[in-house]
């Protein structure tokens, strides 16, 4: 008796469990304070405004295209969105691994009525990526080192010089980005950069230039490592995403200062997988239209320092929610930082990331 | 069987010596006693069935699949069919274009391919030879949706209006030598070849790569292993000299990093390591070095090798530690009182016993070292890398899983070749677990 009513209650158990699995929604992002950045703007509002929805995060945003790949040719897709850079969305929408989206009709308008094609203009980069923040990646350095005599670095072209700076620097471990700056304090035109960059030649300028201070460099492959390399006094300037470094800054009161000097623009948003079935599409649907909203992506800003990607949403950037400071002078689209930018070119990179990088590769090697 | 045996043994006295030896059941000997060898071996077989099945779906059956894919080659017969029948009769060489009616087949297959979306998937495999098709047919894709097949009658001049790299006749030649079902240029650009329009050729110097990295590999494979060695051998002696309860106590320690995640240990070297690091700081305030020539122990190969041999020690103190138990005491004994040295004794009697270990343990850290990455991406900057850092950036990055999967197959070919020389030289009989 007592034995089949255990059964039984399990079996209720398992049945249930399995109703509220249909209302799971799998969301993939980066983890850390960009995550939690998210929860509090966009999953906790909208479960609670969705009390059947069950949000799971997953935090494989950094495989996350070879993920949906394998995903995909085994016929088993468990994810409903996913948090990528936009070069990744657009190589998973050139695999055919995300799903294109309208804008118009599948994103919510401007409170003004402005259209969301409109509102997201040329950050709409892909047909199957939802903008979500600008971020930028730009450089830091300590300020208290002894040896450059009480000079501050404040243009790009002090990374390249040992003279005036000397010290260890850290730069991402590809060829993009490093690659434009070298080239920018090469004498190359800002304009040019894409153009020198596609040639041989070009490709050999910018190296030999990086080449000029390959020996104080320490190479970072993780977002978390130049912040890290800063704080031990490891480097005395490093490059990173501007969101790390302003928690260095103001969050744990490191002496370090924001160069934003040639800082280069990317974008992180949305895309859904591909294949999804129809009422798992609808679903993420649901959630993408509330939480790429214009007032929901000004929300993400009050916990971390990444612009959001709608016009709309600008003017409602406030406080920082645990410290009270304005936000807005630490966006990496503030005008005040935003003098000297350079905008990342996904066509580009799209075409020749293959070829320079393996350049790239042989040349660190060496 | 014991019954089989005793059976056969009495016939075999009494039967007749012409003819063949017949059991008691009237058929021959040799027959019967094969059929129940066999059937002992089928049992065998049905008793690891369950591990076997096991094994080869979930470990060979993926492997095979992946390596199968370093010559795979089927999306461009899949997504241009009438392209690639076209091609065939267009002269490569020549340096001229295709003529029309080959541009007039790449028209009505963009046009299907653009449904289902193929035709990106197709310029990301083609950019991996050539720098520039992904572009081609992405922007291609979108303008072919507006080409009116039926009006059209100057093919060539309608692709040059969509894109002037059309007529650049390289990209032809690209999308023809890479047109098979099947192809060797993954295994060629891990050799660091490319295929040139006069044959195979190697790619220019800067862009050589794997080559060096495959040396490397194998390089700091063999000091890793010759480190730990070094070190693992007074260790295991100790812990096979010493009384039961204190050497169980140094094996726990032994075995304690194997509980701690790699990742945290790795992060530890880090903190270790580094310039402002604790070992650079501890020399400094020794005024063993200045403070303005910190060690560079970290970001290089030294760190590489140093946070891999701490990893790695276990995997040979083990086994070392197990052979070393067997060897009677009374050897090293005897040959002291034969009046060999400390010295002799050693190395005459207890060294060559303990060789078998000392073999184990390098095969198991120089064959887990040759596939290591996570702790050579934290610790080896650009020099300490291996080759499994390609592999994991084409497989998760770069998403060019026929090179990766070339990149792979052609290190386990190294692996099963050094194992062959390990095999003809040290013999592999002469490796011992325990």
């Amino acid at each position: 008796m007592k034995m089949k009513s255990i059964i039984l209650s399990t079996a209720a158990g398992v049945v249930a469990a399995s109703a509220a699995g249909a209302k799971d929604m799998t969301i993939v992002s980066w983890g850390g304070a960009y995550s939690a950045s998210q929860d509090a703007a966009y999953h906790q509002p909208y479960m609670k405004a969705n009390s059947d929805v069950n949000i799971i995060n997953d935090e494989s945003s950094a495989e996350a295209v070879a993920k949906l790949r394998a995903m995909a040719e085994a016929g088993n897709t468990t994810w409903d969105v996913v948090d990528v850079v936009a070069s990744d969305a657009i190589r998973l929408c050139d695999e055919g691994l995300a799903m294109e989206i309208d804008a118009d009709t599948m994103l919510a308008d401007a409170p003004d009525g402005t259209k969301a094609s409109e509102d997201f203009g040329d950050l709409l980069v892909s047909e199957c990526f939802i903008p979500q923040i600008v971020y930028s990646t730009t450089f830091a350095y300590r300020t208290d080192v002894d040896a450059w005599g009480g000079k501050e670095p404040n243009n790009i072209c002090d990374v390249f010089d040992l003279e005036a700076f000397p010290g260890k620097r850290s730069l991402e471990k590809r060829p993009i980005n490093n690659m434009e700056w070298a080239l920018l304090c090469d004498g190359v035109d800002k304009a040019d950069v894409y153009d020198v960059l596609g040639t041989e030649e070009g490709q050999q300028q910018a190296l030999n230039k990086l080449d000029s201070i390959k020996s104080e460099v320490i190479w970072w492959s993780a977002g978390a490592d130049t912040p890290q390399l800063l704080a031990d006094g490891e480097v005395v300037m490093g490059s990173t995403y501007n969101g790390r470094l302003f928690s260095l800054i103001v969050e744990q009161e490191q002496p370090v200062k924001m160069m934003w000097d040639a800082q280069v623009f990317d974008l992180d948003g949305w895309i859904i997988p591909a294949n999804l079935s129809d009422e798992r599409k609808e679903a993420a649907l649901d959630y993408i239209m509330f939480a790429t909203d214009t007032q929901r992506l000004a929300d993400q800003a009050k916990y971390i320092s990444y612009g959001p990607a709608r016009a709309s949403s600008a003017p409602l950037v406030g406080k920082h929610e645990a410290l009270g400071i304005d936000m807005a002078p630490h966006m990496p689209t503030d005008p005040e930082n935003a003098k000297n930018t350079f905008l990342y070119n996904y066509e580009f990179w799209a075409d020749y990331r293959d070829d320079i990088d393996a350049k790239f590769q042989a040349w660190l090697a060496q | 069987m014991a019954n089989t045996a005793d059976s056969s043994q009495q016939i075999a006295h009494s039967a007749p010596v012409t003819g063949p030896v017949l059991g008691n059941d009237g058929r021959p000997l040799k027959a019967s006693l094969a059929k129940s060898l066999r059937r002992q071996k089928l049992r065998a077989l049905g008793l690891i069935a369950p591990l076997l099945i096991f094994v080869l779906l979930t470990f060979i059956a993926p492997i095979a699949d992946m390596l199968f894919r370093s010559v795979e080659n089927n999306i461009v017969g899949d997504v241009l069919p009438r392209t690639v029948v076209a091609l065939k009769d267009w002269d490569a060489t020549t340096g001229e274009l295709p003529d029309n009616a080959t541009f007039k087949a790449m028209a009505l297959d963009l046009k299907e391919a653009v449904e289902d979306k193929s035709h990106t998937r197709l310029g990301s495999r083609l950019n991996y030879e050539q720098s520039g098709i992904s572009s081609l047919f992405r922007q291609t894709g979108r303008k072919v949706k507006r080409l009116d097949v039926e009006e059209t009658t100057d093919f060539v001049a309608a692709f040059e209006k969509m894109n002037k790299k059309w007529v650049d006749v390289e990209n032809w030649q690209t999308i023809k030598a890479f047109s098979g079902r099947f192809t060797d240029g993954y295994f060629l650009a891990a050799a660091d070849l490319t295929k040139g329009p006069e044959g195979v050729e190697r790619v220019p110097e800067n862009q050589q790569i794997y080559y060096t990295l495959l040396l490397r590999t194998l390089k700091m494979s063999m000091i890793i292993t010759i480190s730990c060695i070094l070190l693992g051998y007074p260790i295991a002696f100790l812990l096979a000299t010493l009384p039961l309860r204190t050497s169980n106590l140094l094996l726990i320690l032994v075995l304690l990093p194997f509980w701690t995640s790699l990742l945290v240990r790795t992060s530890a070297w880090k903190v270790l390591l580094q310039q402002q690091g604790v070992i650079n700081d501890t020399l400094v305030w020794l005024g063993v070095v200045a403070d303005n020539a910190r060690l560079e122990l970290i970001n290089n190969q030294t760190g590489t090798i140093i946070a891999m041999t701490h990893i790695l020690l276990p995997f040979m103190i083990l086994p070392l530690f197990s052979v070393m138990k067997t060897i009677p005491p009374s050897y090293v004994r005897a040959a002291k009182s034969l009046g060999a040295n400390d010295w002799t004794a050693f190395w005459r009697v207890y060294f060559p016993q303990s060789v078998p270990g000392i073999g184990a343990g390098s095969i198991l850290c120089f064959i887990l070292s040759i596939g290591y990455y996570i702790t050579p991406e934290i610790v080896g900057g650009t020099k300490g890398v291996f080759i499994s850092n390609r592999i994991a950036y084409h497989i998760s990055s770069s998403l060019n899983w026929g090179l990766a999967a070339a990149l792979g197959t052609l290190l386990l070919v190294v692996v099963l070749g050094l194992y062959w020389l390990y095999d003809k030289f040290v013999g592999i009989d002469n490796v011992k677990l325990g």
